[in-house]
């Protein structure tokens, strides 16, 4: 009992760090990924290439390539070393350490470019007759793409963003290569130690999570359901 | 005297030439329709007026005020742009409401969007005008937002009473029939209060029972003067409507008089040839 204890309280530990890796990837990626949408659906044909070849380089290479990237190369090219970090916030202290920082930069930026995809693909979905309406009611662009258009990409882009959002709490495992001290770090650390249950232990708390995900999904869905686009 | 000005209007895309020198004249509450072969460019013409596209050539006066001339040195800004396509309302042929607002708010949102400006203009105006202090100033503001708002719900009630969707209010445009959505779409053109209503195919989405409806209210607006540039391919509803029918072709009005004239007494052959195609379809 006291092994289970011991070992729950661990991966408990890693897997605050695997979601706090989640969440603040989501909280820089979805708005940067909206930038990035709209760069690559700009008139201006310079800025739309070059977002364009950016977003094929992101999801074109393995993002474990991504992040070793981010973390080794500027050390090895003499540019600067991942700061150490000393927040003095206890708690942030033992979750957040450079390392941890690296692999933030890497997915926030791996995974706006995906979700720049998917905002572009909503966006464009919307018919242009929408837009126009917009316009001949002297609304101004801004106002018709928060007032008008807005609403229903999202709802467009529920289904294929909910897909992206689970792969995301899969793929924060990826960080432990470069030493996160996330879940799977724990888990394996057990395995060493000669305990195999922690591993399946460790996907049961995915499982969790993605289920609880999924819950969420579904309600906004249904909150969305009363219009049709 | 002309109303609204129409002056050589031609119009490409790319090679295509769509508008080919378009000249109209339409007085103040007068209903003109515009019919035509497909691609003859009645759409490019209303969204020209409409000012979604750009003429390459032409001029446009309203009332004696040059909307757009294309020898201006200057293009218009975005919100010059805004407040000439205010002068006039355009009813799409596919309705586009708007589908997350529920129908009152479809007609209300545009003028409730304009308050946020017309309160920065009033408030300018009070601080020329008048000795008020600040508390003053923002209490007169807050005010008249508040009377402006009272006022688009009151007019935003009135539209739907008379597009006849009252006990509709609340639904959304899912839960609508294709005529109750194209009602909804012209009471939204209405509460921007333009001065010219402009419609493209306003019955052609739309299942033969439900047209009927739609032409009820656009001809209570015709009793009510609006005036009005209505693209149709009904030509009992062009007849019966019009003050004045235009019949487009190539890119050019070739032919425009009373209905009368245009249905009974035909011109030139092209305008013969389309009459005919139009009754042999109807199988009369
Ligand atoms: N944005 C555009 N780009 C290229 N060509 C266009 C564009 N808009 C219209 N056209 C072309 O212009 C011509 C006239 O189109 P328009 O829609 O004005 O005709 P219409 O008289 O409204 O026809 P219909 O009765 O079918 O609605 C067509 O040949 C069309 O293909
Ligand atoms: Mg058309």
């Amino acid at each position: 009992m006291g092994e289970f204890l011991q070992v729950t309280s661990q991966l408990l530990e890693g897997f605050s760090t695997s979601v706090m890796l989640f969440i603040l990837t989501l909280i820089i990626a979805l708005p940067l990924g909206l930038i990035i949408s709209f760069c690559t659906i700009s008139k201006f044909a310079p800025l739309r290439i070059f977002f364009k070849v950016i977003v094929w380089i992101l999801r074109g290479t393995p993002l474990m390539l991504q992040i070793f990237v981010i973390f080794y190369l500027p050390g090895l090219l003499n540019l600067f070393v991942w700061p150490t970090m000393d927040t003095g916030w206890a708690w942030f202290d033992r979750t957040i350490t450079t390392r941890f920082i690296a692999a933030l930069v890497a997915f926030s930026i791996n995974y706006a470019a995906y979700f720049s995809e998917i905002y572009r693909g909503g966006i464009e979905s919307i018919s242009k007759g929408q837009f126009e309406a917009g316009q001949v009611l002297g609304m101004t662009k801004t106002q018709i793409f928060f007032k008008v258009v807005l609403l229903q990409v999202i709802k467009r882009i529920i289904p294929p963003m909910s897909n992206e959002i689970i792969t995301l709490i899969k793929d924060t495992a990826l960080a432990n290569f470069i030493s996160v001290l996330d879940i799977l770090y724990w888990a394996k650390d057990f395995m060493l130690d000669g305990l195999i249950w922690p591993l399946f232990y460790a996907g049961a708390f995915y499982l969790v999570f993605v289920g609880l995900l999924t819950i969420i999904f579904n309600r906004v869905e249904k909150k969305l359901s009363y219009f049709r686009v | 005297m002309a109303y609204l000005e129409i002056k050589d209007f031609y119009k490409s895309f790319g090679e295509v030439e769509v508008l080919k020198g378009i000249n109209l004249d339409i007085k103040k509450g007068e209903v003109v329709t515009i019919i035509g072969s497909s691609g003859s460019g009645k759409t490019t013409l209303l969204r020209c007026i409409n000012f979604l596209e750009t003429p390459d050539v032409g001029e446009m006066i309203l009332d004696g005020e040059n909307l757009f001339s294309s020898s201006a040195d200057k293009k218009d800004g975005e919100k010059e742009l805004r407040d000439k396509r205010l002068n006039f309302g355009l009813v799409f042929q596919s309705f586009n409401l708007f589908p997350q607002y529920n129908v009152l708010d479809n007609i209300t949102l545009a003028p409730t969007l304009l308050i946020k400006e017309q309160a920065e203009t009033y408030k300018k105006e009070l601080k020329e005008k008048v000795e008020l202090n600040r508390a003053e100033i923002k209490k007169a503001v807050a005010e008249f937002i508040q009377n402006k708002k009272e006022e688009i719900a009151k007019a935003g009630k009135e539209l739907l009473e008379m597009v006849d969707l009252v006990e509709k209010e609340k639904a959304y445009p899912c839960e609508l029939s294709g005529g109750q959505s194209q009602r909804v779409a012209i009471a939204r053109a209405l509460a921007l209060k333009p001065k010219i209503l402009c419609f493209d195919e306003p019955t052609s989405a739309l299942d033969p029972e439900l047209t009927g409806e739609v032409l009820k209210v656009i001809k209570s607006l015709k009793k009510k003067d609006r005036t009005m540039i209505i693209v149709t391919h009904e030509m009992g509803f062009a007849k019966n409507v019009s003050d004045k029918v235009v019949f487009m072709a190539d890119g050019v009005v070739e032919e425009m008089g009373k209905p009368k004239e245009i249905f009974e007494n035909p011109q030139s052959e092209k305008l013969k040839v389309f009459l005919s195609s139009i009754t042999n379809k109807d199988g009369e």
